[in-house]
């Protein structure tokens, strides 16, 4: 009885040590990935910050480590901020994308609602569809749209983006929209709609409330594409006054073969600024809110 | 208050597939009316259509007198209680209970009077700040009845509320409806698939099947005259014991059940002309497990002696369930709990046959 028992006690702890080691195998595994994605990750924005604090002298001298900054200097950040295009360049993104973000969301939502809950004929098909859309590369629509950009007479106009960056926007974020309405219980409308509600009220009052993680991981998303967007306005706008922050970079701080790389890597911080904020309040939201979608309930 | 009718109301699914058949059904005012049935029966289906959240393909609702087909179901002045709850997540435990009555546009001292008094009704006053994620699983069936009941509906319609309930609870809440319904009085129609919940609870009993009521009775007329062999499977736990038999003439101008070679019982009597058209044909003989009891030394009329081989005892405190098996088909008596059953041996019973039913074998009509 006794020699039983304690055979069993040390195969329990054969078994206890073996998951012990493989899980210490296990973990010391994933910290080298982590530390290997780290790396990866963190060194670009590392040396935009690192050459952003470099005067032009220092970039161009070929001594010490280009890693270090030895007369550390917050003149490209100065002269960006007090440079008339730079600020013309911002104001045009943010509003480019508010507006963005506001009517792509708008549509989004109200379509999400209606293909997720209104049940009528062909909504599957045009669910299936808008996702395919998502699927066409901007890069093959940005020669029709310039015709039509071109008919409306909106080249060169700053607002022909909020008329086209909606088209980037809207499939992806109705097709998160979708997935996250799919997850709430169709009771809950049922209860609203015996309540007394009208479907725009159990939008308005169920809905939107109760997929808030969605919506934000929507907006995020309309946001990114609306402020990071580059093929369109380098195709579609060519002033100064009409121009956004990713081609105006560019454009303004690349003169013939002259790159100003502390002012452009000064630029592209200043312009990282915004989603930085956005997603370090909203990561949480975020991440809820592609899971949500994803697995639908 | 009002009643409820379903003239003839079917519903058909794409592809044709009918969850309901044309079923004919009146809810009196303040009635409380239970839809019982096995999954896929179209008891939940029927009540989707009279709160109007399914399309009818045919037939008419009427409440309160007038027909609803085209009415929809916030114009319908029903309220819902719906199994998982579906209480609103952000909103609190007051605003889920207001949201219908600030959606009619009611005064606020007029809404607070009613979800206080509804909260009362249902003792969870100390609820009414909290977010529904915040209150146990009894609570918020609670929280949902109350959200019904502050609209003081014309008809309440509870799909399966108490499913999602654990078993102590569920005794707990099925007290609790049955209160409010005693309190308010206003027209349920209830929906399960629990036939204890049924009977507790309901004025009368609509038992469905495929699609069809089966049968329409107070819970006692369900449970002791059922029309058909499956309301007599489907009411009574431990269901009713079902044999093949044959009805054969015994001695002195009466008649028996003849189960096999081995087993035959006498008919009682008075009940001899109700069976002799049936003499000769197989039918099928069914008998309640309670009905089955131990043999003791006395020998009254309409009690006939049967000897079965015991297969397994249930000891459960208060009864002994004790299962046999003859030719194949399991059958079940509900003993005393000082039986002295054991497996495999041979236990004297006595069947009480003034309860039996005989039924048709093909169609499973009960012949009264």
């Amino acid at each position: 009885m006794s020699t039983t028992t304690l055979d069993a006690r040390a195969s329990a702890k054969r078994r206890k040590t073996s998951l012990h080691s493989q899980r210490l195998w296990a973990l010391w595994g994933s910290y080298a990935a982590l530390a290997v994605f780290v790396v990866i990750f963190l060194v670009p924005p590392f040396y935009t910050v690192v050459t952003s604090l470099k005067s032009s002298a220092e970039i161009s001298a070929q001594v010490g480590s280009p890693w270090m900054v030895n007369h550390p200097t917050l003149d490209n950040f100065w002269y960006l901020i007090t440079y008339p295009n730079f600020q013309t360049y911002y104001l045009n993104s943010a509003m480019i994308t508010a507006v963005t973000v506001v009517v792509s969301m708008t549509i989004s939502v109200m379509a999400a609602f209606s293909l997720s809950r209104m049940g009528f004929w062909g909504s599957q098909t045009l669910s299936t569809g808008v996702f395919l859309t998502y699927l066409v590369p901007p890069s093959l629509l940005f020669i029709p749209l310039f015709q039509i950009v071109g008919m409306m007479g909106l080249i060169n106009n700053l607002w022909c983006l909020a008329l086209l960056y909606p088209t980037l926007a809207v499939p992806f974020c109705t097709w998160i929209m979708i997935g996250y309405f799919s997850s709430i219980p169709r009771e809950l409308d049922e209860a609203a709609l015996i309540d007394g509600a009208s479907y725009i009220q159990i939008l308005l009052k169920i809905f939107i409330p109760v997929a808030m993680p969605g919506i934000i991981a929507a907006t995020i998303f309309a946001f990114t594409v609306a402020w990071g967007a580059f093929l369109y306005p380098l195709a579609y706008l060519y002033t100064s006054s009409q121009m956004v922050l990713t081609v105006g970079i560019i454009s303004d701080l690349i003169r013939g073969d002259v790159f100003q790389w502390g002012k452009i890597m000064a630029a592209c911080l200043l312009a990282s600024l915004p989603p930085i904020v956005i997603y370090a309040f909203l990561m949480d939201y975020y991440v809820a809110g592609l899971t949500a979608g994803a697995t639908k309930g | 208050m009002a009643e409820v009718s379903c003239r003839k109301v079917v519903k058909e699914y794409d592809g044709g597939v009918q969850a309901v058949k044309g079923i004919d059904l009146d809810i009196a005012d303040h009635e409380f009316v239970v839809l019982v049935g096995p999954s896929g029966c179209g008891k939940s289906t029927t009540l989707r259509m009279i709160a109007g959240l399914e399309e009818i393909t045919s037939g008419e609702i009427w409440i309160g007198g007038d027909v609803v087909n085209d009415v929809p179901p916030r114009d319908r002045d029903i309220a819902m209680v719906f199994q998982n709850y579906a209480l609103y997540p952000h909103m609190s435990v007051f605003d889920n209970m207001a949201f219908g009555l600030k959606l009619r546009k009611f005064p606020k001292e007029e809404i607070k009077r009613r979800v206080d008094e509804a909260a009362r009704i249902l003792d969870i006053g100390m609820l009414l700040e909290r977010k529904p994620r915040a209150v146990s699983g009894g609570q918020r069936q609670r929280v949902a009845m109350g959200r019904a009941i502050v609209r003081n509906p014309k008809v309440f319609l509870f799909d399966e509320p108490l499913s999602n309930l654990d078993a102590k609870l569920r005794v707990q809440m099925r007290t609790e409806i049955k209160k409010v319904h005693q309190t308010v009085k206003t027209t349920t129609v209830y929906v399960t698939h629990d036939q204890i919940e049924a009977m507790t609870l309901a004025d009368r009993v609509v038992v469905m099947n495929h699609g069809i009521i089966e049968q329409v009775g107070s819970p006692a007329e369900v449970y002791h005259h059922p029309t058909s062999r499956f309301v007599a499977g489907f009411i009574g736990s431990p269901a009713m014991n079902f044999l093949p038999c044959h009805i054969e003439e015994a001695g002195g101008g009466g008649l028996s059940v003849r189960v096999n070679s081995a087993i035959q019982v006498a008919i009682p009597a008075e009940r001899t002309a109700r069976y002799m058209p049936f003499k000769g044909k197989e039918m099928v003989f069914g008998i309640r497990p309670e009905h089955l009891t131990q043999r003791k030394e006395e020998d009254r009329p309409g009690f006939e002696p049967l000897d079965l081989l015991v297969d397994v005892v249930e000891p459960m405190g208060m009864e002994t369930m004790v299962h046999f098996f003859v030719d194949g088909a399991p059958i079940c008596a509900r003993l005393d709990p000082a039986t002295n059953a054991e497996p495999e041996k041979m236990l004297g019973l006595t069947a009480d046959m003034n309860q039996m039913h005989i039924m048709e074998k093909d169609t499973g009509k009960v012949i009264y």
